[in-house]
């Protein structure tokens, strides 16, 4: 585990190097990592940004020397107290993980939608219904969520079905757009520029401010998609 | 003055109206904190500080939502009388025909009108107004997200004619329009400089750049592109070149950072930044710099300048402690 300054008031706390070796064990890891963190309440310590391999730590400097007593080592003090936090969970909290949800998520693939579905069969080598059944019959994993509220990265997606985003992305995205960028497959939660291939849409909202959590998702989520008709997406719509 | 005066429970409407929206005008406040697990971006004044500065000049808790004025063109006409006060470039600025100097306060009279003129130098400015504006709170914020467009007025930036909700104030003995003589440090009023140089510790991804890109990011000028906005200032200058080529893994990114994409032109993220990014992160511009680096306007030069991070946060606690002092010394003034 490394802590590096990002900035003078944030840190990444980097829990391991790589992610596509081994990422379930690698955001197992993460969440542990950011929930021991969270529930330690260490002072001056504002919010937390998991993401595949780390946990970003967002504090208030003038907070920490207070607490501290130290203008000098902000940055150390901080440190030692993430460190100290993260071993001590380590000798007994070991297996603290949450389970998981598992979120199923209605997708219609119709080409209203599907709007590169012939790009990525093209590429793929495979036909427009293969990428169908095998982007549906997988289980994902939400590794990060972020580039706007909301947008889940999954990873999962299967090896034949990796297709790289397009050259020129678009300016414009509707909401609840499913596509595939390079390994990975997420949702559009929001009207957005992006260069992903759509494959489909979801009638479900992925990001509500309104609401308390704002996102449908969280990092360490499992997804699944499920086809719908198009009948079906509109009742669901309304 | 009543610091504590928050609440508008017994608001009776008073608002103000917009008669020119101007270029790019929206109601910020000290940023959504809470929800960045969720991908929902700081944003708020991209210059907190000066907004909590403009917000104790009027009498308001430093973290009231106040208007983040873009390049100018804003005029307001005032319903009920209020005291103002704001922050930023160096914008001309009139209460009908009196100039209102950065830093300065004014008591206004209700249907005066304020205009902001366009700024010789820097692009923006934070207005306080007494009492603060009153838009509903979301996720924590009164801020306007425009990227993902939610919060602050009708969740986008002003347009003409709109009104403004303004929350209840005590109100002020005073009967007629004045500006006072008095204001606050010059650097903290009018941050916007000329060519600025901006101080910075260095990033994650430093030692991936090989040392032409590390000797050009501290010696040579970078120029400001057209196609900043509040994400981001995208720089022009020297290519940054990097030792390796391995694709790094997306992590946590914050206002200040300095992103290179593989094209080797920097970006200067700001307060509306994306919450991660897969950018390799030479540099992050310190805190205590970023009102300096929210001035920034297409076409500018700047310079980066290496110091400590013990350095970054004695500065900023040094800039706090004098707040505190100039807090004390406004308690003073109007009790």
């Amino acid at each position: 585990m490394e802590i590096i300054p990002l900035g003078d008031c944030a840190l990444i706390v980097r829990v391991r190097e790589r992610f596509e070796d081994a990422p379930e064990r690698t955001l197992d890891k993460v969440l542990r990592t950011f929930r021991r963190l969270q529930s330690a309440a260490i002072p001056g310590v504002i919010e937390f940004a998991p993401a595949y391999t780390s946990v970003g730590v967002f504090f208030d400097p003038i907070a920490i020397a207070k607490a501290s007593g130290t203008t000098e080592k902000v940055f150390e003090w901080l440190a030692t107290k993430i460190r100290g936090v993260l071993s001590s969970a380590r000798s007994y909290g070991r297996r603290s993980t949450v389970a998981p949800c598992l979120i199923e998520i209605p997708v219609c693939y119709d080409p209203e939608f599907a709007i590169d579905i012939a790009r990525v069969a093209e590429h793929t080598k495979i036909s427009t219904s293969e990428v169908i059944d095998l982007h549906s019959a997988a289980e994902y994993r939400v590794s990060c969520i972020g580039f706007v509220p909301g947008f889940p990265f999954l990873t999962g997606l299967a090896k034949r079905l990796a297709t790289p985003r397009r050259d020129v992305p678009r300016k414009q995205i509707p909401p609840g757009s499913v596509g595939i960028g390079g390994a990975q497959t997420g949702i559009y939660p929001l009207r957005s520029p992006g260069g992903w291939n759509l494959i489909g849409r979801t009638p479900l909202k992925l990001f509500d401010p309104a609401k308390n959590p704002p996102a449908l998702l969280r990092a360490g989520d499992r997804v699944r998609f499920r086809a719908i008709t198009r009948e079906e997406f509109k009742a669901m719509k309304q | 003055m009543n610091g504590d005066h928050r609440h508008p429970s017994a608001s009776v409407g008073v608002t103000a109206t917009v008669t020119r929206a101007g270029f790019l005008t929206s109601v910020q406040d000290l940023g959504r904190i809470g929800s960045r697990e969720f991908g929902v971006s700081l944003g708020g004044a991209l210059d907190p500080f000066a907004l909590r500065v403009a917000n104790l000049l009027v009498g308001n808790d430093e973290g009231a939502a106040g208007l983040e004025i873009t390049l100018g063109g804003l005029q307001l006409r005032f319903n009920d009388e209020r005291i103002v006060a704001w922050c930023g470039g160096e914008f001309e600025v009139h209460i009908e025909s009196r100039r209102l100097p950065a830093g300065h306060v004014a008591h206004l009279q209700a249907r005066d009108q304020l205009k902001f003129g366009s700024p010789k130098i820097g692009c923006r400015a934070w207005l306080a107004i007494s009492g603060g504006v009153d838009v509903p709170v979301v996720l924590g914020s009164r801020s306007t997200d425009l990227r993902a467009n939610f919060g602050g007025i009708e969740c986008r930036a002003l347009r003409d004619d709109d009104v403004i909700p303004l929350a209840t104030w005590p109100g002020s003995p005073i009967p007629a329009t004045t500006i006072s003589s008095w204001t606050a440090p010059h650097d903290w009023v009018s941050p916007a400089k000329r060519d600025p140089i901006l101080r910075f510790v260095r990033g994650v991804d430093w030692s991936r750049f090989n040392a032409l890109a590390l000797q050009r990011f501290t010696s040579e000028p970078f120029t400001v592109l057209s196609d900043s906005d509040r994400m981001g200032v995208r720089l022009d200058g020297l290519e940054l070149e990097r030792k390796d080529n391995v694709d790094l893994v997306s992590e946590a990114v914050a206002p200040g950072t300095i992103q290179v994409p593989p094209a080797g032109k920097p970006i200067l993220l700001l307060g509306d930044c994306q919450t991660i990014g897969g950018y390799p992160k030479i540099a992050h511009v310190i805190t205590i710099d970023l009102g300096v680096a929210a001035q920034l306007r297409a076409s500018d030069r700047v310079r980066f300048s290496e110091v400590s991070l013990a350095d970054a946060h004695r500065l900023l606690l040094e800039r706090e402690r004098e707040l505190e002092r100039f807090r004390i010394g406004l308690s003073l003034r109007s009790s």
